[in-house]
C-alpha cells in the first residue's frame, strides 16, 4: 500500500505542528505566521498562517505567544529569536525570503553564530534556533550562510525531507539556516505520519550509478534526477547524491562517489562564484584528484542579476538539459 | 528609594574598583606586560553601579564594547574579568573574547557586544524569553548615543513597546561617538526624548550621581518586573579618557569641558555627599579602598600566572 501523500508546504505545518506539541519551548515568530496576531476578539480564528500557509492552523492550537506575528523589523525579532534562544527557548522564526538577509545578517553573523563560543566555559549557552526562510530565483544566496562557521545550512528536497529535517533542525542547539525553496511548494511526496529525523551533515545517495556523480541541493537534486534520465536514454548511468546539508558538509560520501564514478558536476541554483558547487569543486580537487578522468564541471545561475521577466526567468536556472549537457561534456 | 549602609559601601567601593583596575591595566600596559586597558569607562562608572544595583543575578544584563565596568558591576568574578583582559584561559570566555565578548550567563552577564546596537535585539529576545517563563526576571540592555542612530534601537524599542517587554534600555550618553558629538549626531537634545516615539516612558539622568541614576533606573526596573513594560533611561555622563585607550581627545575636545566634567567626578561627588551626610565614615571609605588595592593585586597576579589557552581550546566549538 502507498504511503499518504502530502504537499511540501503541508509536511512543513506538520513537523513544527508535532514539535511544538513535544516541547513547549518551541516558538514560532515571524511576519504573518499567524496572520492577523490572533484577532479572536473580532471573531476571526482561522489565522492565514504565513503567505504560503506553512505555519497554518498553529496559533490556533498553540496560542498567540507561542506563534507571534512581527512588525516588519527583520533585524529587531531575529535578533529577539537569538536573544530567547540564549535565554533557554528554541525559536523557529521566519525571514520571508533569503534577499532580505540584508536588513538583518548582523544578528545572525556577529550574535547567533558566536554566542555559544563566547559564552563558553562555564555555564554553556546554546541557540538552539531554526531561521526559516524562502529562496526563489530572486535570491537563492545559500554562500553568504555557508560562509559563516557557526551556523548549520539545510535545504530540503521534497515534502519528505523537509519534515525530517525541520525536526532535527528544531532538535539541534545549533542556529540552523533553513532554506526551503518555493519551487517545492506544491510538491507532492510520501511523507510519515509519525515524527521522523535526517541526520544534519549526512547527504543522500538518491540514485546509485557507475559513470558519473551529479550533486544536487534543495530543488537541484529533481533537476538532476531528471537530468540522470535523460542521461540513461544516451546509456550513461549517473549517481545523483541529494546534499541535504549544506553545511557542515559530508565530503565523505562526495569523495566515496567520485572515487567510484570519476566524473563529477555539481548543480547550484545560486550565483556562481564562491558558491557551494565551486567549493565542492575544490574539495573534490583537493582531496580526488587522482580519481577524476575529466575535468569537473559546476552548473550554477548565471553571474548576472536575476532578470523580473517570466519569459526570460527560466533560462536563468540550471535545468535538465543543461545539466545533461555539462555531464555529455566530460564524459565525451 | 535609599539605599542601605552596606549597599552604599558596595556601590562605593565597586566604582573604586572598576575605576583602579583601568588604572591598574594602564600601568600593567606601560610596563610592557602583555595586556591590555581596551575602552576605558572611567568618569562613567556611576552608571553601571546604580544600574547593577537594582539588579539580581538571574536578570540578564547585556553591554556594549564599553564593557568592563558592566561586567564587574552584574557580578563577573574580578579575577575572570582580569583573566580574560589578559587573554588567559582562565578568563571569563577562555581567552577567546577579550572586553567586548567575555560573558558568564551564570552571573547574568550576557555579554558586551563588537557591533553597535547589536545587543538591543537580543534583549528584546530575553525580555520575551523571561515574560513567556513569568517570573519577573528584568533585561537591561546598555548602549552609547551613538548606538541610538541605529536602526537596531528603533526597531527593538517599538518591538519592545508593542510586546510590552520586561526590559530597561540604558542609554549611556558620553557625549560622544568615537570623535563624533552628540548634538552633531542625534536630532534631539535628549535621548530619552525618543522614548516618545514609541509610547514608552523615557527619562534622563545625572549620569555622574550614583544615587540619581540607582532611583531612576530602580523605576524602570520595578516597571519592567511589574509587567508594565519597557523604560528608555538615558544616564548623561563623560568618558575621562579616549573612545579607546591612546586615542588623543584634544583633536574633538576642549580641556575645559573635560575639566567641567572631572570637577563633576562620579566618586568624588558620592565621597563628598556621603560623609557630609554621615551616611558613611571617613573610615568606612578608607577600608574599602584598601579591599580594592587588595582584590586588584591579587587579580593581576592570578591572571599573570595563568596560561594562555591552547590553540584547539582558541577554535574550538565551532558548534555546540
Ligand atoms: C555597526 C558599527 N559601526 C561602527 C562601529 C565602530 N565603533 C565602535 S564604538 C563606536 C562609537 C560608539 O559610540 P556610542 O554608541 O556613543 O558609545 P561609546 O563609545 O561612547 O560608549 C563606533 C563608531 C561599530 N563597532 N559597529
Ligand atoms: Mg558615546
Amino acid at each position: 500500500m502507498p504511503g499518504r501523500e502530502l504537499a511540501y508546504w503541508q509536511a512543513h505545518v506538520e513537523a513544527l505542528h508535532q514539535e511544538m506539541q513535544r516541547d513547549p519551548t518551541v516558538i514560532v515568530m515571524g511576519e504573518d505566521v499567524a496572520g492577523g496576531a490572533g484577532r479572536t476578539d473580532k471573531g476571526i480564528i482561522d489565522a492565514w498562517g504565513g503567505p504560503f500557509g506553512t505555519t497554518r492552523g498553529l496559533i490556533k492550537e498553540f496560542g498567540a505567544d507561542r506563534v507571534r506575528d512581527t512588525p516588519i523589523s527583520e533585524t529587531a525579532f531575529i535578533g529577539a529569536a537569538v536573544g530567547a534562544a540564549m535565554a533557554g527557548y528554541r525559536p523557529w522564526v521566519e525571514l520571508m525570503y533569503a534577499h532580505f538577509i540584508g536588513v538583518c545578517l548582523d544578528q545572525l553573523l556577529n550574535n547567533a553564530a558566536r554566542a555559544h563560543r563566547i559564552l563558553g566555559s562555564e555555564h554553556k549557552v546554546k541557540v538552539p534556533i531554526v531561521v526559516k526562510t524562502w529562496l526563489h530565483v530572486e535570491g537563492i544566496l545559500y554562500a553568504i550562510f555557508t560562509h559563516i562557521p557557526g551556523l548549520k545550512v539545510v535545504a530540503p528536497s521534497s515534502p519528505y525531507t523537509v519534515k525530517g529535517l525541520l525536526i532535527s533542525s528544531i532538535r539541534d542547539d545549533n542556529p540552523v539556516i533553513f532554506c526551503d525553496n518555493l519551487a517545492l511548494l506544491r510538491m507532492k511526496g510520501e511523507v510519515p505520519e509519525e515524527p521522523y529525523t535526517i541526520p544534519i551533515g549526512k547527504a543522500d545517495v538518491k540514485k546509485e550509478g557507475k559513470d558519473i556523480t551529479l550533486v544536487g541541493m534543495s530543488n537541484m537534486t529533481n533537476v538532476c534526477m531528471q537530468a540522470a534520465e535523460k542521461l540513461e536514454k544516451d546509456g550513461i548511468n549517473a549517481e545523483v547524491i541529494d546534499l541535504l546539508s549544506l553545511s557542515p558538509l559530508d565530503e565523505d560520501t562526495i569523495l566515496a562517489s567520485v572515487r567510484r564514478t570519476k566524473h563529477l558536476v555539481v548543480v547550484d541554483e545560486d550565483y556562481p562564484r564562491c558558491s557551494v558547487a565551486k567549493d565542492i569543486a575544490a574539495v573534490v580537487a583537493d582531496k580526488a584528484f587522482d580519481y577524476l578522468d575529466a575535468p569537473i564541471k559546476t552548473v550554477n545561475s548565471p553571474h548576472a542579476v536575476p532578470p523580473y521577466n517570466r519569459f526570460l526567468e527560466h533560462l536563468y536556472p540550471p535545468n535538465p538539459e543543461k545539466v545533461a549537457e555539462a555531464a555529455r561534456s566530460i564524459l565525451r | 528609594m535609599t539605599l542601605k549602609r552596606e549597599q552604599l559601601i558596595w556601590a562605593y567601593e565597586m566604582m573604586v574598583l572598576i575605576r583602579r583596575l583601568e588604572e591598574s591595566l594602564m600601568d600593567a600596559v606601560a610596563q610592557g606586560k602583555p595586556t591590555y586597558v581596551g575602552h576605558p569607562y572611567s568618569g562613567q562608572e556611576a552608571v553601571a553601579v546604580g544600574v547593577c544595583a537594582n539588579l539580581n543575578s538571574n536578570d540578564y544584563l547585556f553591554s556594549s564594547h564599553r564593557a568592563k565596568g558592566w561586567a564587574l558591576a552584574k557580578g563577573l568574578d574580578l579575577n575572570k574579568v582580569v583573566a580574560e583582559m589578559w587573554g588567559k584561559v582562565t578568563g571569563a570566555s577562555m581567552g577567546r573574547g577579550g572586553e567586548m565578548q567575555m560573558a558568564d550567563a551564570t552571573a547574568g552577564y550576557m555579554g558586551g557586544n563588537v557591533v553597535v546596537a547589536s545587543n538591543l535585539p537580543l534583549a528584546c529576545g530575553t525580555a520575551l524569553a523571561a515574560k513567556l517563563r513569568g517570573k519577573g526576571q528584568v533585561t537591561v540592555c546598555q548602549f552609547g548615543d551613538g548606538a541610538s542612530n541605529q536602526g537596531a534601537f528603533h526597531e527593538s524599542l517599538n518591538l519592545s513597546a508593542i510586546w510590552k517587554l520586561p526590559v530597561v534600555w540604558l542609554c549611556e550618553n558620553n557625549r560622544y561617538a568615537e570623535s563624533t558629538p552628540v548634538e552633531y549626531a542625534v536630532s534631539v537634545p535628549n535621548i530619552a526624548e525618543r522614548a516618545k516615539a514609541y509610547n514608552i516612558p523615557g527619562v534622563t539622568v545625572d549620569g555622574q550621581d550614583v544615587l540619581a541614576v540607582y532611583d531612576a533606573a530602580g523605576q524602570a526596573v520595578k516597571r519592567a518586573r511589574t509587567g508594565e513594560g519597557p523604560t528608555l533611561v538615558e544616564a548623561k555622563t563623560y568618558r575621562y579618557y579616549g573612545h579607546f585607550f591612546g586615542d588623543k581627545t584634544t583633536r574633538y575636545r576642549t580641556q575645559e569641558e573635560e575639566a567641567a566634567f572631572r570637577a563633576k567626578d562620579c566618586i568624588l561627588q558620592f565621597k563628598k555627599k556621603v560623609l557630609e551626610q554621615e551616611l558613611l565614615t571617613p573610615k568606612d571609605l578608607e577600608s574599602a579602598d584598601q579591599r580594592v588595592e587588595v582584590k586588584i593585586a591579587g587579580a593581576m597576579k592570578f591572571a599573570e600566572e595563568s596560561r594562555y589557552p591552547t590553540v584547539e581550546e582558541l577554535l574550538g566549538d565551532v558548534y555546540v
